[in-house]
């Protein structure tokens, strides 16, 4: 399929867009419905974590890369460091942070950060080879 | 339609009947309900999730908020939630030990009767 790349104003309301499309290429790329809605946790719990933090910062944008060869990979770049951001529900402490609910989920996934910038790096074994018409 | 929620009582319960999907965008929304439900007395909540399509750690922190505040107020929250998807974030963060998760409105009501 080649690779798609989106570029995401920091809209929450934008964040159910970029699942949509990411379940869509992974439905395509022949992942089973259960990989499927991994995928759009992850990308949904990366991309909410820096809309969330970058909501007032109108000149920002996320950047989501998706591919498919040799499997599946999605990529969500964000011009902040997403490790220091507070929890979901700050204060009880009982929420992991999408970050860490990402590394729960997934067996394959890379998270660097830096002071300006988050790369998550996300991949999936290969589908069934059957994509979804 | 992003997020639907309706309320209605069952034997001395709110019951919140979700629909839709549940992320930084809609959970705002959940927030409000829960605090203004707990701000007008409604301290004995069951949270039915089977209408609920997706839900991320957005929502679940508005859960435990909601927990949260009815617990002072020596209230209960209970969920009821039967699909796999959701049940399984549940899991991985841990919070099956926080939430009473039931498969039924009538099965929380029961619980929440038995342990208040």
């Amino acid at each position: 399929m080649g690779t798609i790349t989106l570029q995401v104003c920091p809209d929450p309301a934008h964040v159910r867009i970029v699942r949509l499309v990411s379940a869509a290429f992974a439905r395509r790329a022949g992942l089973d419905e259960g990989s499927i809605d991994e995928v759009k946790l992850a990308v949904g719990e990366a991309c909410g974590m820096a809309v969330s933090a970058l909501e007032d910062s109108a000149d920002e944008h996320l950047t989501v890369e998706l591919s498919d060869a040799p499997s599946l990979r999605i990529v969500v770049r964000a011009p902040l460091d997403l490790t220091h951001l507070s929890a979901p529900d700050a204060g009880t402490g009982l929420v992991p942070d999408g970050l860490d609910v990402i590394r729960a989920l997934l067996e394959d996934v890379d998270i660097t950060t830096a002071t300006d910038e988050s790369v998550v790096a996300m991949s999936w074994p290969a589908g069934s080879g059957q994509p979804a018409l | 339609m992003d997020l639907s929620l309706e309320t209605r009582t069952h034997d001395d319960h709110t019951v919140v009947e979700v629909g839709g999907e549940i992320d930084v965008y809609t959970a705002p929304k959940l927030r409000e309900c829960l605090v203004d439900l707990v701000n007008a007395g409604n301290y004995r909540l069951v949270i039915d999730l089977e209408g609920v399509e997706f839900l991320d750690s957005t929502g679940l922190g508005v859960l435990v908020g909601g927990l949260k505040r009815v617990r002072s107020h020596e209230g209960t929250l209970q969920l009821v939630c039967t699909h796999e998807r959701l049940l399984k974030i549940f899991r991985i963060t841990g919070l099956t030990k926080v939430f009473p998760i039931h498969d039924s409105v009538e099965a929380a009501v029961s619980d929440s009767a038995t342990t208040s």
